[in-house]
């Protein structure tokens, strides 16, 4: 990749172990950057607290999903067994609420198990074709046992020297500038 | 006066001084390196067998289902026996990663991957045999709520109906579960992987996942909702499938403890496969510094404790015919004990009441050998149970004219010994081409994942002590 022709996307750095990705986190916070990022091979406990996230508003997409799946399969269930299609089975009630009971709670777990998946893949941005920090070999070790911070350029405070400064500071054992190559 | 008080450090879940590094290399080693000839060899059993199957099953659908063993009154014979046997199987893996993921349990991280892909094709098993059964398969679709030609719709009063909706959902919500927790591991095996089509696979499936935090905090969240989608799930699954019996009038069938006795049922069952497959595998895979002789303890006490409940459940059934006085009750108990179906009876008793027993023993419980024993004969013995409630109830109904013995044919036998064919042609896939252990969460359960067991000041880890600390506190 020819850095000269690209423009810059970020500047990241490694550290050895996630207490020292952590701290790095704070302290990055703590400089006033709102575009950055952390990566690790698994989701590391407290590191919320260090990057400042609120709560991910997922509950809220999965919650209408569960409600579209629990209403829409009784609606459905009433209108076939009262009026589309109503069948006398051994005299059976034809509207009765228990029996509606086992399929509404599978159509609710249904609905809400996707809105689960597709609800995550859409706030993360999902499925992403190309991301410059792929660019980075190094970056590979983030699946593996590479614990990294990244704070972009569109971040209003960046500067290429200062950012690697402040790595620097904080103990990262390598920093590289990402380029953007498209 | 002075209190001694010894503070026992956890057992490491993950044995031997693995690190991040080793546990991507362990776990990635199998999908990425080259085929083995052993698994070749598995693949061409599994395979003659799955042919068979597809064989057997074209046989049925074109001569239709006389050629089953099912007679009049016996209408449900091995097909249903099977359905629930497999759908029973396929408890264990939502069980491990969804109620374990919610009671905090990090030993699940070393089964939980395997577990999963186990249930998926458990439930894909079990989905064929009602499918089959219709006998008219190429209207399979009447039984989803789609608008036809004829304007009719499906009979949402009816139990089976029912089962229709939980196991498809059930399969749909497992695969989604099961392909959240791969979503990581995929980025993994994209990172590590040399050749052009495999970067190309695992890299289309991983989505392009970085391991970002900002994508961490809202994939830990659905994994969580999904895991808390999926407790209610696998209970109500086995739960429908039991109402399938006891919404009906049968005597033997017709009890309100079916729901919790076939769900009790399907946890041991369940436990009872992954362990058979787990104890095989661990050792070809030489996994066995994370499917360790602790989590095979700790699965054996799960057996054991379901095994007890499902051995409760047949006393109370006894108990329930005696107490009700009602002489059909009684009259199918009798049938049980003594009947013309007792031998499965005393088989079933023995297989699933008894040798569980033997788990009271710690020794018992860590002892590779005998605990694959163990989970061979739980297998057997839950087979014989939904033998002995599909047959004896419908073959001796009410009317003592029209009883009958029900016995399967040759098609029963093959198209049950054809679905192992299936299963295990996608479970060898799934052994060869995934991580078999979910890379991401082992290394969440390490040590050195907690920030907190690494020094304030020079930021090296501290290992935490593996000797007992003794600490005496003095009061006086």
């Amino acid at each position: 990749m020819k850095a000269e022709n690209n423009k810059v996307h970020g500047v990241l750095a490694e550290f050895r172990n996630p207490k020292e990705l952590v701290d790095a986190a704070t302290q990055v916070k703590k400089s006033g950057y709102k575009d950055f990022d952390t990566y690790a091979p698994y989701p590391i406990h407290g590191m919320e607290k260090a990057m400042g996230l609120k709560k991910s508003p997922l509950g809220w997409i999965v919650l209408g999903g569960g409600l579209t799946g629990g209403l829409g399969a009784l609606t459905l269930m009433i209108w076939v067994m009262t009026t589309a299609w109503p069948l006398n089975i051994s005299g059976k009630p034809l509207f009765d609420i228990p029996i509606y009971v086992p399929i509404t709670f599978e159509i609710t777990v249904l609905l809400s198990s996707f809105a689960a998946l597709f609800g995550m893949l859409f706030l993360n941005d999902l499925p992403k074709h190309y991301n410059p920090i792929f660019n980075v070999d190094r970056f590979k070790k983030a699946s593996d046992d590479g614990f990294f911070v990244c704070v972009e350029a569109s971040d209003d405070l960046f500067s290429e020297e200062k950012v690697t400064n402040l790595f620097r500071d904080n103990g990262a054992t390598h920093i590289e500038t990402v380029y953007d190559s498209e | 006066m002075s209190t001694t008080y010894q503070y026992v450090p956890k057992p490491k879940i993950v044995k031997g001084d693995h690190t991040f590094g080793s546990i991507t290399e362990l776990i990635t080693k199998t999908p990425l390196s080259p085929t083995p000839k052993l698994w070749y060899l598995a693949f061409g059993c599994a395979n003659l067998l799955l042919i068979t199957l597809l064989g057997a099953v074209s046989y049925l659908v074109w001569e239709g289902l006389g050629i089953w063993g099912i007679n009049n009154p016996a209408g449900w014979g091995w097909a249903i026996i099977n359905f629930v046997w497999w759908v029973g199987i396929g408890h264990a893996g939502t069980l491990i990663s969804a109620i374990l993921y919610l009671f905090r349990q990090g030993w699940r991280t070393a089964i939980n991957r395997f577990a999963e892909a186990m249930t998926i094709f458990a439930v894909m098993c079990a989905g064929l045999f009602p499918a089959i059964h219709v006998g008219r398969i190429w209207v399979i679709y009447w039984v989803f709520p789609i608008p036809n030609q004829m304007s009719a719709w499906p009979n949402f009063s009816s139990p089976l109906l029912w089962d229709v909706f939980a196991v498809s959902t059930y399969f749909t919500v497992s695969v989604i579960f099961w392909y959240v927790g791969l979503i990581p591991d995929l980025a993994t095996l994209r990172d590590k992987a040399k050749t052009k089509i495999s970067k190309l696979v695992y890299g289309t499936f991983a989505l392009g996942w970085t391991g970002s935090f900002r994508d961490w905090w809202n994939y830990e969240k659905a994994y969580m909702i999904l895991a808390g989608l999926a407790t209610p799930l696998v209970l109500s699954v086995h739960t429908i499938v039991s109402f399938d019996f006891a919404v009906s009038l049968i005597p033997g069938w017709h009890s309100t403890i079916f729901p919790p006795y076939f769900v009790a049922g399907a946890i041991y069952s369940g436990f009872a496969m992954v362990l058979t497959l787990m104890l095989i595998a661990r050792k070809i895979y030489g996994m066995e510094d994370i499917m360790n002789i602790d989590i095979m303890e700790k699965m054996n006490l799960v057996m054991m404790v379901t095994g007890n409940l499902v051995a409760f459940s047949y006393l109370m059934e006894g108990f329930m015919a005696w107490y009700s006085g009602y002489i059909y009750e009684q009259g199918i108990f009798w049938l049980y004990v003594v009947g013309p179906y007792a031998w499965g009876f005393w088989i079933l008793m023995f297989c699933n009441v008894l040798t569980p027993q033997f788990l009271w023993f710690r020794s018992v419980r860590r002892n590779v050998g005998l605990t694959f024993i163990i989970s061979i004969f739980v297998n057997i013995g839950m087979w014989f149970e939904r033998f002995m409630i599909a047959t004896v109830s419908l073959a001796t109904d009410f009317m003592p004219s029209s009883w009958d013995y029900y016995s399967p044919t040759f098609w029963d036998i093959i198209i049950y010994i054809g679905t192992f064919g299936l299963f295990f042609t996608m479970f060898l896939l799934f052994l060869r081409f995934l991580p078999m252990v979910a890379i991401s969460e082992v290394k969440g359960v390490l040590p050195q994942a907690d920030p907190h067991n690494y020094d304030d000041e020079t930021k090296e880890y501290i290992e935490a002590p593996n000797e007992p600390i003794v600490v005496k506190e003095q009061t006086v």
